[in-house]
């Protein structure tokens, strides 16, 4: 084997990955990615293909949901409650986002039965989606909820809620539906988010003042990237009860409503090490 | 009424716009409409009413009405009689038969390009296969230029995309340097801001333009911001190369996306009064992709393919640097699989070149579409036989900002090699000046690290030697 050249190249700014997530620096069989970087990213494709597909485990999920109900009951009076989509499975769901928008017949009997909070308007209603990642939804919803739970509890301002609610094919636009038909003021939908390579397990949220059928994006303010390696469940539970409070002051959500709460990036790097 | 026999069965097919949106090859986002075919046979039926159409027929019958939509209005009032006269007598499938004969050279179709609709170039793209498109692409010749010169035969060029999530100036310098290292960004350095506003565009412009002029790089960079977000910036003198923006082919779509075509001409002239440019004066960006029409409401009842190519008599109207089809980024209720996706970048690519058009591709697709790499070898590798004018490059596929696998650096070095491809001339000869690739022709990289960035590298905390 001495003095062959050996047949993958290596490229000597790879050390520049500790400051990026970002795919640099694979080095090269040839101009080809070599074995060990093109079956990582095989691996990373897998696992988002599966966080699509992987059904919600709604049961799992209720119960840890009916144990923090039963944890937090001075907020949640109401036992949760499962909820499916016009979306009948996942194929339809992934070609028909306005079926994933409207609930299902029995879905709105069974929210009309077990949902009801009483004539006047309560304060706020939470979605819970499986949307495009059941994965992100599995593993930060519950944790997500403890910390904003934690949160409303100690405001200034009494918070009325709905029952939890776990929507299995749902859409953001769910939670309109969902709010008006419980006269919630408010909803906030939990989602799973369209999972990237690096980030299979995204939770995003919507939050809507007012919800009925038929709003737009407009209407709805986001947190996005919440998950251990991106926003924490305390920032984005802080970022959430700013936008919450701020949206019952002014009766407003979506693009009237600006997030002043988002703090100013600072560069976590080295700045551009390029011009040195 | 548009109407066909086929033995002793009668086809009927209400409306211009029915017949384009039946006869087009299935995808998911035209189910989603509601203006698909039936049945396959429906729409063979539909091909074959469609091929009998004569060309004329789009220029006194509008799909979107004139009144209601400066698009179409755009479209019939800049026709060129003059060019469209060596085709004028033909009907959609003659047009295909011409297109794909000796009497289409590439002189011919550059000299026919004003006299051709988006609505013509739609109708005879829903009749040719795979192969048509590809063939008769390959003779439409589209050269464009700011500081490299994109689309020469024989060339294939590359956006490199050094997205980062929270727009980190050190991720995003590292992704440059790996792409440029990979021989990528002949076409455009070209970042997708995660913070969209000006204050943000101004910051990565200038970060870009410091790493063009240090290294003296022939070629141009571009904040993919609001039309209106890159004015504001160059009123605030910031240094701005190519005005981007997101187009669709109605006016509704483009008022959803904020800006009309007034907006467009405005954002050109400014960037135009900056002279920048030296080898060219192309200074448009804009990206487009079939579904966006659907997704903003605004489609008309017209097929998201015929409204794909209306698009284009917008980016036409400005004289792009480049205009991307961001082709397998919108999701699988537009194109469901390899299969729609792969079409559909073949669609764009030959729609778009025929009316004239700088056609990249963005080859890419999304974690819940039923697609995976080997689609976009496959594609990758069609739209480089077709003579696209330039791809993306990124580092390893993974776009870690918009969460989508597009092609790599590698990706573009694969299809340089197998299909004899060079990048832009400038940026090739820069190449080889600053050691980056070996040979002359920017298909093999050096081994080393070039000596021109071995002192930024070991400047780096614990030194990144050769």
């Amino acid at each position: 084997m001495t003095g062959q050249k050996p047949s993958v190249i290596a490229n000597p700014w790879r050390r520049l990955s500790a400051w990026t997530d970002a795919r640099i620096g694979l080095g090269r069989a040839g101009i080809s990615l070599p074995t060990h970087e093109m079956l990582a990213f095989q691996l990373a494709h897998a696992q988002a293909r599966d966080a699509v597909h992987l059904p919600l485990n709604t049961s799992a999920l209720m119960k840890d949901l009916a144990e923090l109900t039963e944890r937090r009951k001075a907020l949640l009076p109401h036992e949760p409650v499962h909820l499916q989509s016009q979306a009948s499975d996942r194929i339809t769901y992934l070609q028909r986002p306005d079926l994933g928008r409207r609930l299902s017949q029995k879905s709105c009997e069974a929210l009309d039965r077990q949902g009801h909070t009483g004539d006047s308007p309560i304060d706020l209603a939470l979605v819970v989606a499986d949307g495009l990642s059941s994965y992100g939804v599995q593993e930060n919803a519950v944790g997500f909820l403890e910390a904003l739970l934690a949160n409303l509890e100690t405001d200034d301002q009494t918070w009325e809620l709905a029952p939890l609610i776990v929507v299995s094919q749902g859409r953001v636009a769910i939670g309109d539906d969902v709010g008006h038909r419980l006269n919630a003021r408010c909803v906030v939908v939990l989602i799973g988010e369209r999972p990237g390579l690096s980030s299979p397990d995204s939770l995003g949220l919507y939050l809507t003042w007012a919800p009925e059928p038929g709003l737009t994006d407009a209407s709805r303010n986001c947190i996005s990237n919440i998950r251990p390696a991106g926003l924490s469940f305390k920032e984005a539970s802080w970022r959430l009860g700013y936008l919450l409070r701020e949206a019952r002051r002014q009766e407003v959500s979506g693009v009237p409503l600006k997030d002043r709460s988002e703090e100013t990036v600072i560069d976590q790097g080295i700045g551009n090490f390029l011009l040195r | 009424m548009y109407r066909y026999s086929l033995g002793n069965r009668r086809w009927q097919f209400a409306t211009l716009a029915e017949l384009m949106a039946k006869a087009t090859p299935a995808r998911s986002g035209d189910r989603l409409a509601g203006v698909i075919a039936h049945t396959a046979e429906e729409r063979v039926v539909a091909q074959m009413a469609l091929a009998e159409l004569p060309l004329k027929t789009f220029l006194t019958e509008a799909l979107v009405p004139y009144e209601q939509d400066e698009v179409t209005r755009l479209i019939l009032d800049d026709h060129d009689v003059g060019a469209f006269e060596p085709v004028s007598h033909l009907t959609v499938g003659d047009f295909r038969n011409w297109l794909l004969s000796d009497l289409a050279t590439p002189e011919m179709l550059v000299r026919i390009r004003a006299g051709i609709t988006p609505e013509m170039a739609a109708a005879v793209c829903k009749i040719m296969r795979n192969q048509d498109l590809i063939l008769v692409a390959q003779k439409c010749r589209v050269q464009t230029a700011f500081r490299s010169t994109v689309g020469l035969p024989g060339r294939m060029s590359t956006r490199l995309q050094p997205n980062h999530p929270t727009d980190d100036i050190t991720g995003i310098a590292a992704s440059i340097l790996d792409g440029l290292l990979y021989g990528s960004g002949d076409a455009v350095i070209g970042i997708n801001p995660a913070t969209d506003n000006v204050a943000q565009s101004v910051r990565l412009l200038q970060l870009m333009d410091e790493v063009i002029r240090k290294y003296e790089i022939p070629t141009q960079s571009c904040v993919l911001t609001h039309v209106t977000n890159t004015l504001e910036a160059i009123e605030n003198r910031a240094p701005v190369d190519l005005v981007f923006q997101s187009i669709g082919g109605t006016e509704a779509t483009n008022r959803s996306f904020g800006f009309d075509l007034a907006t467009l001409a405005e954002a050109r002239d400014a960037a135009l009064s900056l002279n920048r440019g030296t080898v060219g004066n192309n200074v448009m960006y804009f990206e487009t992709g079939q579904g966006s029409s659907l997704s903003a409401d605004a489609h008309h009842g017209v097929d998201q393919q015929t409204c794909e190519a209306r698009a284009y008599a917008v980016a036409r109207k400005f004289e792009p640097l480049l205009v991307n089809t961001v082709v397998g980024f919108i999701g699988p209720e537009y194109l469901y699989d390899g299969k729609e996706i792969t079409r559909a970048g073949l669609e764009d690519h030959f729609c778009g070149k025929l009316l004239g058009l700088p056609m990249g591709c963005d080859i890419c697709y999304t974690n819940h579409a039923e697609a995976d790499q080997n689609d976009m070898d496959n594609l990758l590798t069609l739209l480089g036989v077709a003579g696209c004018n330039f791809i993306m490059g990124i580092p390893g596929s993974d776009d870690i900002m918009l969460n989508y696998q597009t092609t790599s650096f590698h990706d573009a070095l694969y299809v340089r090699r197998v299909l004899d491809k060079r990048p832009a001339p400038e940026f090739e000869q820069w190449l080889t000046r600053m050691q980056i690739f070996q040979d002359g022709e920017g298909k093999v990289p050096s081994d080393g690290l070039p000596e021109a960035f071995r002192k930024s590298l070991a400047s780096l905390p614990g030194g990144v030697g050769s």
